[in-house]
């Protein structure tokens, strides 16, 4: 019987990195739970031997349920009727079977009823849901906004929403309109107090939101009259049981069928503040945002994974010339480069996850009390590596699960073409993966500062001096190299001061810093792994030296004046 | 309302994932290599009395299997999925049972354990295929029995009745029976559902007495030892054939009839071919013909 974890031991691996052991113990707070809670953790060993055995309750229901359902769900998609969204049939029983295997309010602690799982832990379970279905990832997924309302909300409303979100209710956080998708400040929603009844209400139209028939929405809206920029919007809980919102229409979408995109009208419905008005957009969303965006990275592994697999058993199996055709030098290079992808992107996913973690724990700490002045520190290095990373992270994943699904299509020729294979769904699943959440292009803009001032290139450093075993130095010689040339790239954009040319050589500058921290994040997991890592690593710094290298010589040899030739 | 349920379950080699070695060169199974996996329609026949559990609070699910220690790997499956205990029917005595052998043995379990309100267990089991222990249960027990169960519909406390529907040949039937009762479970009905996080981490740790053995046996060391004090539902309870006050002679191989004389593979092989019509001549003509040489009647 298939189990997508079990089947998965590069996927394990990143469970047993050393990092974890200081994760669990923030977030179990030193195992403090252990007496009061069955299900709590003794120890370190005791937490990722649950953690293992829950992933791999996750990993039969993706392969025995969700991937079962995968196609039906495709080809019945949600529907709208009355002004409510339903799920097809395969998407309430996926939704099921992880309600009762217990799988919501995942990292919520216990005393709401959680699992007090890491994020990096939630992260997996994230990857292997979107293996088995990218669509229904987004609905199962979308509990991660709890983190943010376990953030900023108060205790009644922790009270209130926590447990039942751990019950299996479903979320949505309701940000984009028709006129404000990547610039979020042209939100306007409008967020009015109702001093009769003491309590807010919202009135306007939301595009596109995922679930957006949700049981508890997290809504973005103008609550200051007359305000037209971010610092006018705040945050607000939408409960479902109040009423007042309805879904005009469901979006007729190229791929994640499965998940409801609804266009959302608000009339005059009841809703709470969440937090403090005019934060919504500078300080709520930015958070939501970044649990989000280390969600899609999983789900474009999770595809790319998917991809890989497919295009691997068709290679086998099918013969040409006399030969199967996984046996041709053209067809191998595609596998080979397609497996270097997914580990290079899954390597960057986990070390992402568990800087959130680390970060994360330790905020949660400073809620219940001052944090030593060495624990400020190690918050305030992992929040910053977690900004730097996250964008990296999505981009280059979701970038990664668009060329792998087309390779996928690519490795099984004309039948790739044709709708009776699970190809071209991933393919049209992968699609939206480089867009929503902030675009690649956002995702640039996101990470550029950690590219000039240097964050990337001190972690290079770092990761080279760390030991690595024999049959790696050579490739963690060629990263440092990459490296050297990553910062003589940036050192020629300093020398002009040109906005728009930046904002032009900025791609460039991003692929150099990503695919050179993932060769270097690779080769360390080769290092400790070699069984499982060490061909990817050889074949992944071949690639990425290539990459360097082609986008070195564009920024080297481009002159600020070409600027204009680009411009339209 | 409140119910007191008993699932019979079983522990089987995985006989629909057969490799080339799954058969030894005498014609007997290969257990080494197959894994042993919580025989499928049993699985079935836990996830009813989870739903009962479910719509009446206050239900207890007991577990009951019978096999080797190892064998508690179904009991630890069905707490985590939401049963609230299991036994393990675990002696030499019980080795080499037949299905009269294995449902006396289970019957006397039941009888010590007991009383409950519904036995539920899968139809058969993958490896024997002959859908006897349950009935043979019911009767030892003289309890009524459904078989063949889809999905338990009513159960009504008052007229201690319930309802069920059952699987028959182009369709289902409803049938109405007192309680208790013995009822067993088609592979058509509702799966079992997975397990859940949390009782996986309560329950990860429950072991047998025969489990905890091996483990301390030359000198191993059982991790968490303390924790088999302070969380007593960690000690799987066993059950050998003194403990349910079984007579030996109806134990095991001892009482077991069955002799199985010899295994042979049999493959069906075509050695010519016959075209007929619907015509009521040519049906005709095939009932005489299968009737002759006994293939029907």
């Amino acid at each position: 019987m298939a189990n997508f974890y079990t089947d998965n031991d590069e996927l394990r691996f990143h469970l047993r990195n050393p990092l974890m052991e200081r994760i669990c113990f923030l977030k179990e707070r030193g195992y403090a739970d252990k007496g009061k809670f069955d299900y709590s953790p003794q120890d370190y060993e005791d937490a990722l031997d649950s953690y293992d055995k829950i992933l791999e309750v996750v990993g039969q229901i993706a392969a025995d349920v969700i991937d079962a359902n995968a196609e039906s769900v495709d080809i019945e998609e949600a529907h709208c009727e009355n002004s409510r969204a339903t799920y097809a049939k395969g998407t309430q029983e996926n939704l099921d079977a992880m309600i009762k295997a217990g799988m919501n309010g995942v990292t919520m602690p216990r005393c709401y009823g959680g699992l007090n799982m890491p994020v990096t832990a939630y992260t997996m379970a994230s990857e292997l849901v979107s293996t088995a279905d990218a669509g229904f990832d987004n609905v199962w997924s979308l509990q991660d906004c709890v983190e943010t309302l376990y953030a900023f909300g108060n205790d009644e409303q922790r009270k209130k929403y926590i447990p039942r979100v751990c019950a299996g209710e479903t979320m949505s956080m309701d940000l984009t309109e028709p006129d404000a998708g990547s610039d979020l400040q042209r939100v306007q929603l409008k967020a009015t107090f109702d001093d009769a009844n003491n309590c807010w209400r919202l009135n306007g139209v939301k595009r596109f939101i995922t679930n957006g028939d949700a049981d508890i929405h997290l809504v973005l809206a103008r609550s200051e009259e007359g305000s037209t920029d971010g610092r006018g919007l705040s945050m607000f809980i939408y409960d479902k049981r109040d009423g007042g919102v309805d879904v005009r229409r469901i979006e007729n979408k190229l791929g994640i069928h499965g998940s409801p995109t609804c266009e959302l009208v608000y009339r005059n419905a009841k809703c709470e503040l969440c937090g403090e008005r005019r934060l919504g957009l500078i300080k709520y969303v930015m958070s939501l945002m970044n649990g989000a965006r280390l969600g899609i990275g999983a789900q474009s592994i999770g595809l790319s994974q998917k991809a890989y697999e497919e295009a691997l058993a068709y290679a086998k199996d099918r013969k040409q010339f006399g030969k199967a055709i996984i046996d041709m030098p053209p067809v191998y290079d595609l596998l080979a480069t397609m497996k270097a992808k997914i580990d290079a992107g899954r390597s960057l996913l986990y070390q992402t996850a568990r800087y959130v973690d680390i970060y994360k724990a330790l905020d949660d700490i400073a809620m219940s009390r001052t944090l030593t002045p060495e624990e400020r520190k190690e918050q305030k290095a992992y929040a910053r590596l977690a900004d730097a990373f996250t964008p990296l992270s999505k981009g280059m994943n979701s970038e990664y699960a668009n060329q792998n699904t087309y390779d996928c299509i690519q490795v099984h020729g004309g039948s790739g073409f044709m709708m009776e294979y699970a190809c071209q769904r991933l393919y049209r699943d992968a699609r939206i993966t480089s867009i929503y959440e902030g675009t690649t292009q956002l995702q640039v803009v996101a990470a550029i500062r950690y590219v000039t001032n240097g964050t990337y290139t001190n972690i290079l450093r770092d990761l080279a001096a760390e030991d690595v075993i024999d049959e790696m130095k050579p490739l963690m010689a060629r990263v440092s190299k990459m490296t050297d040339r990553l910062e003589s790239v940036v050192n020629i954009t300093k020398e002009n001061q040109d906005p728009e040319y930046h904002d032009l050589m900025a791609r460039h500058l991003y692929e150099i810093a990503a695919v050179t921290v993932m060769a270097g994040l690779l080769v360390k997991d080769a290092s400790s792994a070699p069984e499982l890592f060490s061909s990817s690593a050889r074949v992944y710094v071949n690639l990425a030296e290539a990459e360097v290298a082609k986008h070195a010589v564009f920024v080297e040899n481009f002159s600020v004046d070409q600027v204009a030739d680009y411009r339209k | 309302m409140s119910l007191k349920i008993a699932v019979l379950a079983k522990q089987v080699p995985d006989t629909r994932n057969v490799g080339k070695d799954a058969m030894k060169e005498d014609g007997t199974i290969n257990r080494a290599a197959l894994p042993a996996i919580f025989n499928p329609e049993d699985l079935n026949a836990l996830e009813q009395a989870l739903r009962l559990k479910d719509r009446f609070p206050g239900t207890t699910v007991t577990m009951l299997t019978m096999g080797p220690g190892r064998a508690a790997e179904i009991i630890r499956e069905g707490l985590y999925r939401g049963a609230d205990e299991g036994y393990l029917l675990t002696d030499r005595a019980f080795a080499g049972a037949d299905t009269l052998a294995t449902s006396y043995a289970i019957a006397t379990a039941i009888r010590k354990i007991g009383p409950f309100d519904l036995i539920i267990g899968g139809r058969q089991a993958i490896d024997g295929d002959t859908a006897q222990v349950g009935p043979q249960v019911a009767e030892k027990l003289g309890l009524p029995q459904v078989t063949y169960a889809e999905e338990i519909l009513n159960l009504s406390e008052k007229a201690r009745k319930v309802t069920i529907e059952r699987h028959i040949d182009g369709g289902v039937e409803t049938v109405e029976s007192p309680y208790p009762l013995v009822v067993t479970v088609n592979g058509s009905a509702a799966p079992c559902r997975p397990r859940n996080a949390k009782l996986v981490q309560k329950y990860k740790r429950a072991l047998g007495v025969q489990e905890k053995a091996a483990i301390t046996k030359d000198g191993g060391v059982l991790p968490y030892s303390d924790l088999y004090e302070t969380r007593p539902y960690l000690n799987i309870k066993e059950l050998s054939a003194s403990d349910v006050d079984a007579d030996f002679s109806q134990c095991g191989l001892a009482g077991s009839p069955t002799k199985v004389k010899a295994v042979i593979s049999i493959s069906f092989q075509t050695k010519d071919s016959k075209r007929m019509t619907g015509s009521d001549n040519d049906v005709e003509g095939l009932v005489v013909e299968l009737l002759s040489n006994h293939t029907i009647g």
